[in-house]
C-alpha cells in the first residue's frame, strides 16, 4: 500500500510545493502585505505587530503538544505515568496569567488604534484634502468631486500624497468600499451615509472593490483608484471637463441602472446637490448620518438641473 | 390554487441545477425503494422514526448530519473547482448559480449539519453520564429532531421545486429583501431557519432541564463530566440565542411578504438592526457549534491518555467564560459598519478576551496529555489535529478583533479562512471525534480503526491544503463569494485549494468505507463489555449499546469520573438486589406529524399557498389537542424482566471483564 501511494503522493507534493512557490512572489507584492498608503501600512503593522505577540503563546502550544504526544506515547514512550496527577498550582497561575497578559497588550493596541485609524478622522488639513462623494450602484462605483464638479464611474483619482475624504452611500443594496493597498473599509448604505479617509504616497493604480456581496455583477464591480502627480490629476480633471455628457438626474437615472463591468466613464458636470438627491430618495424622514458630527458637504453656488 | 408555483419552478433551465435535482430524487427514491424492499417500513416507524428513546432520536440526528455533510461539501466542491477555472472566464456556474450554491452551503453546514451533529451526540451520551434514564422531555425531543429533519427537508426541496436563496447563509438585507431577491430562495432560506429554530430552542430548553434536573441523585454540579457541562453551556445559549434568530428571520419574512418595512431601504427601514439582531444569535451560535465539540475533546483527551483530566475546575470556569462573553461581541462581525472607535475598540476588546478562557482550555488539554499514556485512537488524533490547527485559527480570530486590522480583511477570503480554520478544527474534528469514541456505546460494535486512521489524515491535509492559500489570498485583495476574477497571481493558490478539497473529499470517502467495513465485520468486532476504552464517565457503565432504560440502578456517584472511580473501588459491575419497576416514554407518531406540518408550512408559504398554509396550523393543532388527551404515555418495564436482563448481562461480563491493564497498549 505505501509503495503504491507514495509516488504519485509526492510527486503531486512537489508540484503543489512549486505552484506556491511561484505564487509566492504574488504574496510578496500584494496589496495588504505592501502596502501605498500611511492608512494601510499602520493597519498592515498592526496586524503583524499583533501576529508576533501571539506567537507567544502559540509556538509553545506546538513545541508541548509535539512534545508530549512523543515522549508520552503509549507504545514505546519514555515519560513516566501518573494517571492521577490532575492539578498544579503554577501551571493554572500560567495558563491564565499569560493569555491575559497578551490580551491585555493587545487590548491596548486596540484601544488607541481603533481611535487613531478611525475611518472617518481627517488626516489632513482642508487645504490638503480633496474630497469625493462616493455611490455604489449595481455593480459600479460612481465617484463625484463636489468643488470640481465632475464625476467619474469606476476611476477614483486623486494627487499623491494628498488625503482624500470619502463621503459614501448606495444606491442599491449594502456595498463595502474597500481599497487594500491604501487600507481602510467602510459599509456603503442607502439612505445613509459613511465616510473614510485615505491617502497614497505612491503613484500608482490600486485595485479597489465592493467586498459585501451583492448580486449577479457582484464579481465584477472593481474601480481602480488612481494616485497621480499634481499635474497629471489637473490633465485628469480637464479631461473630464472635456466630456460631453453631464451627470443631470436623466442621465443618472440612466446610469443606476445595473451594469456588469462597467466601463471607465467620465461626466463633465454633475448637477449640483445630486448626492443629498440621491440620499433623499430613501428617507422620507430628514437624512440620517451615522454620526452626529458628520459635516455637511458644502454644495457649489450654481443651481438647476442644466451646467453653468 | 398553488400560489407561485407552476411547471416553470421545476429545474430544466440549466443542467447543473438538474443534475443536482435528479441526484436529490433518485436518491429519495432509491432509499424509498429499498426500504419498501426489504419490508422495514414498519420496522422504522415502530422503532425509530416514533421513538422517544433519546439514543436513537440521537443516531438519527447524526444520520441527518452525515447526509448533509456531504450535501454541503458538494456544494464546497462546486465552489473550489470553480474557482480554481475561473480566471477570466465564466467557469461553469453562472452567477446566479453559484451563489446559491455559497448559500446553501453555509446555510446547511451550519443549521443541518453542525447543529443536528452535536444535538446527536449530546442526545445520545449526555442521559448516560448524568446516570439518567431519559431527558427531561422525551416528546419534546422528537419534535425538535422533526423540526430540524423539516427544515433540511426544505433545503433539499429547493433543489428540485425552484432555487435556493442567493443571499448567503446570513442573509443580509436590503438584498435579500423583496426588491432585490424577489423570487422564492429567501423564502425557503427563512422557513428552513425558522422550522429547525424552533427545534434548536427547545432542544436548548431540553437539555437545561435535563441536566439541571434529572443528574444522579449524588452528583454536585461539579462532578458532572466536562462534556455535561458544555451541553449544558450550549443548552443554555441555544436557548437564549435562537429566539433572536426567529425574530428577525419572521421579521425578514414579514418584509418579503407582508410589505413591512423592518429592513427596507426605504420608508424607515433599516439594515443595520438586521446584522445586529442576526449576530446576537450568530454570534453565541458559534459557540453553541463549537463547546460540545470541546466537551467531546476533554473527554476523548482524558480517556486516550489514560490520565485523569488536568485543570478540571479552570476548563469549567472557561466554558462558563466562554458562555457569558459570547453575548457580548456580536458587533466585531460588522466594524466596517461606522460604528464610532470607542464602540468598535470595546467589542474589540471583548472579543479578544474570549481569547483567554480558549487558550486556557487549549492548556488544559496540552497538560492532560503530560505524564499520560497516549493513545492514537482516530478520536485521539482528530483531538490533536484541532489543538495544533485551532490555534492558528485562534490567531487569526484575535487579528480580525482589532477592528482597524480588521477593515483590510474584513470580507476577504481570509476571513473565509479564519471561521472555517475554527469550525472545521473546533467543531467539525470534535463531532468526528466523539462519533469516533461513542459510536460502540451507541451501536454496540467498534468502528475500523485504520480506515479511520486514513480519514483524519486525508481530512487534515485537505483542509491546510484548501484554507492556507486562503488566508494568502485575503493578503492579495480577494473577496470571498467570487465567481471569476482577472487577477492571475490568485489562480494558483485557488488551484491548491481545489486539491485540499479533493483530499477531504477522500477523506469522506474514508469515512464511507469505515461505517461500511465495520458494520459488515460488526459480529468481529462487537463491544462486550460496554466499556471499550476502560471509560472514566458513567456513560461506559451501561452496556453498549444501552438498555432502552440505560441503568437498572440509578449509580452512586461519589467523584468527578465517576465510572472510574467505581471501578477503583471495585463497585462498577455490583450484582444489585431490589429491582423496581421502570417508567419509560411510549413511542408516538405525532413529533413525525408535527415536523411533516412544519415542512408542509415553511413550504406553502414558500410558494403562497395560503390554504395549505391554513390547513398546516390546523394540522398542528390537531396534533396538540390529540397528545393532550393522551392518558397512557408512558409504559413501565416490570421489576423482573429488568433482573432477568441484568443478570444475563452481568453473566456476560463474568467472561468479558476487562482486566486492569487490558486494552489497547
Amino acid at each position: 500500500m505505501k509503495h503504491f501511494i507514495s509516488k504519485p503522493f509526492i510527486t503531486g507534493i512537489t508540484l503543489l510545493g512549486l505552484l506556491l512557490v511561484l505564487a509566492g512572489c504574488g504574496l510578496q507584492t500584494s496589496p495588504v502585505a505592501d502596502p501605498k498608503g500611511p492608512i494601510a501600512l499602520i493597519e498592515r503593522d498592526l496586524l503583524y505587530t499583533a501576529f508576533f505577540i501571539m506567537l507567544i503563546v502559540v509556538i509553545p502550544v506546538y513545541f508541548m503538544v509535539f512534545w508530549f504526544i512523543w515522549r508520552y506515547r503509549a507504545k514505546g514512550g519514555s515519560g513516566e505515568y501518573k494517571p492521577d496527577w490532575h492539578k498544579s498550582t503554577i501551571i493554572e497561575v500560567f495558563v491564565w496569567s499569560i493569555p491575559a497578559a497578551i490580551i491585555i497588550t493587545l487590548g491596548y493596541l486596540v484601544w488607541t488604534y481603533s481611535y487613531k485609524l478611525d475611518p472617518y478622522k481627517k488626516i489632513a488639513t482642508p487645504e490638503n484634502t480633496i474630497n469625493v462623494q462616493v455611490v455604489a450602484q449595481d455593480w459600479k462605483w460612481l465617484f463625484i468631486y463636489p468643488e470640481l464638479g465632475i464625476a467619474s464611474v469606476n476611476e477614483l483619482a486623486f494627487p499623491v500624497d494628498k488625503a482624500v475624504s470619502l463621503q459614501l452611500t448606495s444606491d442599491t443594496v449594502m456595498n463595502s468600499f474597500l481599497i487594500p493597498a491604501l487600507g481602510g473599509q467602510i459599509y456603503a448604505m442607502a439612505g445613509m451615509t459613511s465616510e473614510l479617509n485615505l491617502q497614497a504616497n505612491e503613484i500608482g493604480r490600486f485595485r479597489g472593490r465592493n467586498t459585501q456581496y451583492s448580486g449577479d455583477g457582484f464579481a465584477m464591480q472593481f474601480f481602480d483608484a488612481v494616485a497621480m502627480t499634481p499635474d497629471e490629476f489637473d490633465a485628469w480633471v480637464a479631461n473630464a471637463k472635456s466630456q460631453t455628457r453631464p451627470l443631470s438626474t436623466v442621465t443618472y437615472d440612466q446610469l443606476a441602472q445595473p451594469t456588469i463591468g462597467h466601463d471607465v466613464e467620465y461626466f463633465s458636470w454633475v448637477k449640483p446637490g445630486l448626492f443629498a438627491e440621491i440620499l433623499k430618495k430613501y428617507a422620507r424622514r430628514p437624512e440620517t448620518t451615522l454620526r452626529r458630527h458628520a459635516p455637511v458637504t458644502t454644495q457649489p453656488a450654481c443651481e438647476g438641473d442644466t451646467p453653468c | 390554487m398553488l400560489g407561485r408555483l407552476g411547471l416553470d419552478s421545476l429545474p430544466f433551465y440549466s443542467a447543473i441545477a438538474f443534475g443536482g435535482a435528479s441526484i436529490t430524487v433518485l436518491g429519495g427514491l432509491a432509499v424509498f425503494l429499498l426500504v419498501t424492499y426489504f419490508g422495514k417500513w414498519r420496522y422504522f416507524w415502530d422503532e425509530w422514526l416514533t421513538s422517544l428513546d433519546h439514543k436513537r432520536i440521537g443516531i438519527m440526528y447524526i444520520a441527518l448530519a452525515m447526509v448533509m455533510l456531504v450535501r454541503g461539501f458538494v456544494d464546497a466542491l462546486m465552489m473550489r473547482s470553480q474557482q480554481a477555472i475561473s480566471l477570466n472566464n465564466d467557469g461553469y456556474l453562472a452567477p446566479e448559480h453559484f451563489d446559491q450554491v455559497f448559500s446553501s452551503h453555509g446555510t446547511i453546514m451550519i443549521f443541518f449539519m453542525a447543529m443536528p451533529f452535536l444535538t446527536g451526540l449530546i442526545n445520545i451520551v449526555v442521559p448516560q453520564q448524568l446516570g439518567a434514564r431519559d431527558v427531561a422531555f422525551p416528546f419534546m425531543n422528537s419534535i425538535s429532531l422533526w423540526l430540524t429533519a423539516a427544515g433540511a427537508a426544505l433545503v433539499m426541496v429547493s433543489l428540485v421545486i425552484g432555487k435556493f436563496s442567493t443571499a448567503g447563509w446570513t442573509g443580509y438585507p436590503p438584498y435579500s429583501g423583496a426588491e432585490y431577491s424577489p423570487g422564492v430562495g429567501v423564502d425557503y432560506w427563512i422557513w428552513a431557519l425558522l422550522v429547525s429554530g424552533v427545534g434548536s430552542t427547545m432542544t436548548g430548553i431540553n437539555f437545561v432541564v435535563t441536566i439541571i434536573k434529572c443528574r444522579a441523585p449524588k452528583m454536585r454540579l461539579m462532578q458532572m463530566p466536562l462534556f455535561t457541562w458544555t451541553t449544558l453551556c450550549t443548552s443554555l445559549l441555544m436557548a437564549f440565542a435562537f429566539p433572536a434568530l426567529t425574530v428577525v428571520a419572521a421579521m425578514l419574512g414579514l418584509d418579503r411578504i407582508l410589505g413591512f418595512h423592518f429592513f427596507t431601504n426605504d420608508s424607515g427601514g433599516n439594515m443595520m438592526n438586521y446584522a445586529n439582531l442576526i449576530w446576537i444569535w450568530g454570534h453565541p451560535e458559534v459557540y453553541i457549534l463549537i463547546l460540545p465539540a470541546f466537551g467531546v475533546f476533554s473527554e476523548v483527551v482524558a480517556t486516550f491518555s489514560q490520565k485523569r483530566l488536568f485543570g478540571y475546575k479552570s476548563l469549567v470556569y472557561a466554558t462558563a467564560a466562554i458562555t457569558i462573553l459570547s453575548f457580548s461581541v456580536w458587533l466585531h462581525h460588522f466594524f466596517t459598519m461606522g460604528s464610532s472607535p470607542n464602540v468598535n475598540a470595546v467589542f474589540g476588546i471583548a472579543t479578544m478576551i474570549i481569547a483567554v478562557p480558549t487558550g486556557v482550555k487549549i492548556f488544559d488539554w496540552v497538560f492532560t496529555m503530560y505524564k499520560g499514556r497516549i493513545i492514537f485512537h482516530p478520536a485521539m488524533l482528530f483531538t490533536i489535529g484541532f489543538l495544533i490547527t485551532f490555534v492558528l485559527g485562534g490567531v487569526s480570530g484575535v487579528l480580525l478583533a482589532i477592528p482597524p486590522a480588521d477593515f483590510l480583511m474584513h470580507n476577504s477570503t481570509f476571513l473565509v479562512a479564519h471561521f472555517h480554520n475554527v469550525l472545521i478544527p473546533g467543531a467539525v474534528f470534535g463531532y468526528f471525534a466523539g462519533f469516533q469514541y461513542w459510536f460502540p456505546k451507541a451501536t454496540g460494535f467498534k468502528l475500523d480503526r485504520a480506515w479511520g486512521v486514513r480519514s483524519f489524515w486525508f481530512w487534515i491535509i485537505g483542509f491546510y491544503l484548501a484554507f492556507m492559500p486562503l488566508y494568502a489570498l485575503g493578503f492579495m485583495g480577494m473577496s470571498r463569494r467570487m465567481e471569476r476574477y482577472d487577477v492571475a497571481e490568485w489562480q494558483p493558490y485557488l488551484i491548491v485549494a481545489a486539491v485540499g478539497a479533493l483530499s477531504v473529499l477522500i477523506g469522506i470517502f474514508c469515512q464511507g468505507m469505515q461505517l461500511y467495513v465495520s458494520i459488515r465485520d460488526r459480529e468481529k468486532n462487537r463491544d462486550l463489555t460496554g466499556d471499550p476504552y476502560n471509560g472514566r464517565t458513567l456513560e461506559w457503565q451501561t452496556s453498549s449499546p444501552p438498555a432502552e432504560y440505560n441503568f437498572a440502578k440509578i449509580p452512586d456517584v461519589q467523584d468527578i469520573d465517576a465510572f472510574w472511580d467505581m471501578k477503583q473501588r471495585g463497585v462498577a459491575y455490583a450484582p444489585s438486589q431490589n429491582y423496581e419497576d421502570i417508567h419509560l416514554p411510549r413511542n408516538t407518531g405525532i413529533g413525525v406529524f408535527l415536523g411533516g406540518l412544519g415542512f408542509l408550512i415553511g413550504f406553502a408559504v414558500t410558494w403562497y399557498i395560503w390554504w395549505l398554509v391554513a390547513l398546516g396550523f390546523l394540522g398542528v393543532l390537531a396534533c396538540l389537542i390529540t397528545r393532550g388527551s393522551q392518558d397512557h404515555t408512558y409504559e413501565i418495564i416490570p421489576a423482573a424482566e429488568i433482573e432477568a436482563h441484568e443478570k444475563a448481562r452481568i453473566k456476560a461480563l463474568e467472561a468479558h471483564k476487562p482486566a486492569p491493564g487490558d486494552f489497547w497498549s
